[in-house]
């Protein structure tokens, strides 16, 4: 067997993708699949087992364990508290967004700054925009198993509420689709945005992720915030994709808390399905636009050597 | 019954706006292409000839859909390169010089395999291929090697094989032999005629600034120079042109500073066409253009006068870099691309 298909085997469902007459047709599914392939190759290519496991298990752990001291210093140990379950799901959760956003927008400067392979993908018969999706399908793939194992530490070593009997399985992966891709679309209009500057884009992803942390509600109800900073959030569809998935784990636990209380699971599932449907095909336009200023400028496959 | 071009552009322009490092500031415009009328048609190997700086790149990037012109239109076999860049890029294919470029964790047959995946090919014909490939260009005992390990030269040899695996109608080789040692850019020279010779309805436009490699490989050339393409013809015809021409290439004492006075230049000095001056080991090499031969009593009677005395003396047929330094005023190897305009006139 050739290395190629050896080291594959973690994604042969994109493999048998590429080798089906629809994607050596279809641009779109050909660039998902060969780009999901490579993403996996980049993200898992780690010399050591050990590091890989330390990336994607202990440091999301140590992550949540510092907010854990913090929490018990500030609050004497209230681990019974419902605030203490609102916090941890957020933070635990919240990995999966910087993953997303941070893992589509990344690739653009990744190919095309530290690999230096722009100009012959884009010059190759690819979709640009499903490309990226694909590249950052890894990313959430490596950001889910994050943010299982620190929710399952939390269920084992903090008590948090939650069993496999009254998790509402049905809302969680309604509004975890929803939110994937409202924030795969996100994740499109940073990098596109990555693609036409020229300087300063290396930490555009990561600063609307971290900066979203704040507003999202992800750590703190978003009443604590003054009524203007609120509509930040409020425009943030993981605000709303956080809310919900708390009230699939938390059930009644996570209504305790009072920004969304006035919206049921479908109001809010209806807010983050217009999110999603605004952000996914504003992506796609912005996409195109960016792609078409960034061919203007000269800077499709700039190299800055920043 | 006419045949379509391959390539075709008409008074194809590109400036590029150059921003400071103040935001008030204006941008700078580099004019990088002007009024470029060009048809290559298909089967033809055609040479972009031209210093760094004269446009060649540019040119390619709009072809290969890279970038957009500020002006005029393009098209690849039939197909406008800014409303059809999608379908054209199903039939192109680009290969840069000292290019590095590639996934650095993969091996070389995992990085040649993803790009023909992009192209669309059977996974089975795809590894066919690159076996093949890495065979004539002898790095098939390198396909398990990851491309960190690889030295430029293999790195290069890999990207340009990437090139040719999805079996394109038309491919551009911005410089494919620069950086490679003398052997190396001989394969590629030698599997570039084989791969037009295997497929004589394919079409090749490089760009080079080694002359040899341009009268070697180009059923025709275009010279080009800051943005413009100055002469179009096949080799042999360029060459023709300075028929008439006697060429001399003198070796004299050092030359020392340019005169002062328009008078003193070697140019001044009846029946010469165009000269070039390099300065070399302790001595300045000469390229003379000279109306005819009776020209040259002059010139060696106008060093004599400036103290430099002749160390020898060879008369040659034109070549290529005689023709452009006709065209131009100067040698192949002065970059342009920053205004200077490189005369080494003397």
């Amino acid at each position: 067997m050739s290395s190629v298909a050896k080291k594959a085997a973690p994604m042969t469902v994109a493999q048998r993708l590429l080798d089906t007459p629809l994607a050596r047709r279809s641009d779109g599914l050909r660039s998902f699949a060969v780009a999901a392939w490579l993403g996996w190759q980049i993200e898992s290519n780690w010399a050591d087992p050990f590091l890989f496991a330390v990336y994607s298990i202990a440091r999301p752990i140590a992550s949540a364990l510092i907010l854990v001291v913090m929490y018990s210093v500030i609050t004497n140990g209230a681990f019974q508290e419902p605030i203490f379950p609102y916090i941890y799901l957020g933070n635990a959760l919240y990995i999966l967004v910087g993953s997303i956003i941070v893992g589509v927008s990344w690739a653009i400067i990744d190919d095309r700054e530290h690999y230096r392979v722009a100009k012959h993908l884009y010059t190759a018969p690819i979709n640009g925009y499903s490309y990226l999706f694909g590249r950052g399908l890894a990313r959430l793939i490596i950001g889910a198993i994050s943010v299982i194992i620190t929710i399952v530490f939390g269920v084992i070593a903090f008590k948090l509420p939650i069993t496999f009997a009254s998790v509402d399985w049905g809302l969680l992966a309604i509004s975890t689709a929803l939110g994937i891709a409202s924030l795969a679309g996100l994740g499109i209009l940073v990098g596109a945005w990555t693609m036409t500057m020229a300087r300063h884009f290396w930490s555009v992803g990561e600063a609307v992720s971290a900066g979203m942390y704040l507003f999202s509600g992800a750590i703190f109800p978003l009443d604590v915030l003054p009524a203007w900073l609120r509509w930040i959030g409020f425009l943030f569809p993981a605000t709303y994709w956080l809310e919900l998935s708390r009230r699939a784990l938390l059930g009644p636990a996570a209504a305790g808390f009072e920004t969304f209380s006035a919206l049921s699971n479908g109001a809010l599932l209806a807010i983050l399905a217009a999110f999603t449907v605004v952000l996914l095909t504003g992506s796609w336009f912005f996409y195109r636009w960016a792609l078409s200023n960034a061919k203007d400028k000269g800077l499709l496959d700039m190299e800055s050597a920043y | 019954m006419t045949t379509q071009a391959a390539i075709q552009t008409r008074e194809l322009g590109r400036v590029y706006k150059l921003r400071g490092t103040k935001r008030k500031e204006d941008p700078k415009e580099l004019v990088a292409l002007q009024g470029v009328d060009l048809t290559v048609e298909a089967g033809e190997m055609f040479g972009l000839l031209g210093p760094n700086g004269a446009g060649k790149t540019t040119l390619i990037k709009i072809l290969t859909t890279l970038l957009l012109p500020t002006k005029g239109s393009a098209t690849v076999l039939g197909r406008d390169v800014v409303s059809d860049a999608q379908e054209i890029r199903r039939s192109i294919a680009m290969v840069s010089g000292g290019e590095t470029s590639g996934y650095g964790l993969l091996t070389v047959e995992e990085n040649l395999w993803m790009f023909a995946r992009l192209y669309g090919l059977e996974s089975k014909v795809a590894k066919q291929r690159i076996g093949e490939l890495m065979d004539v260009v002898g790095i098939a005992d390198r396909k398990n090697s990851k491309i960190s390990d690889l030295s430029t030269g293999l790195r290069q040899k890999m990207n340009f094989i990437r090139g040719f695996i999805s079996d394109p109608d038309v491919v551009f080789l911005d410089e494919p032999t620069l950086g490679l040692d003398v052997s190396a850019a001989r394969q590629v020279r030698a599997f570039v005629k084989d791969w037009m010779a295997k497929h004589p309805d394919r079409t090749l436009l490089l760009t080079t600034h080694y002359m040899a490699e341009a009268d070697e490989l180009c059923d025709r050339l275009a010279i080009i120079d800051k943005g413009k393409l100055l002469a179009l013809d096949t080799p042999e015809g360029l060459k023709h042109r300075l028929q008439q021409d006697a060429i001399y290439k003198l070796r004299v004492a050092p030359l020392g500073h340019r005169p002062a006075n328009g008078d003193g230049l070697i140019e001044s000095v009846p029946g010469v066409r165009q000269v070039t001056v390099n300065e070399v080991e302790g001595a300045s090499e000469l390229t003379l253009i000279l109306a005819g031969d009776d020209a040259l009593g002059g010139v060696l009677g106008h060093l004599q006068g400036r103290g430099s005395g002749l160390l020898s003396l060879e008369k040659r047929e034109p070549t290529l870099e005689d023709v452009f330094i006709d065209l131009v005023g100067r040698g192949l190897d002065v970059d342009t691309s920053h205004g200077d305009n490189g005369n080494g006139n003397k």
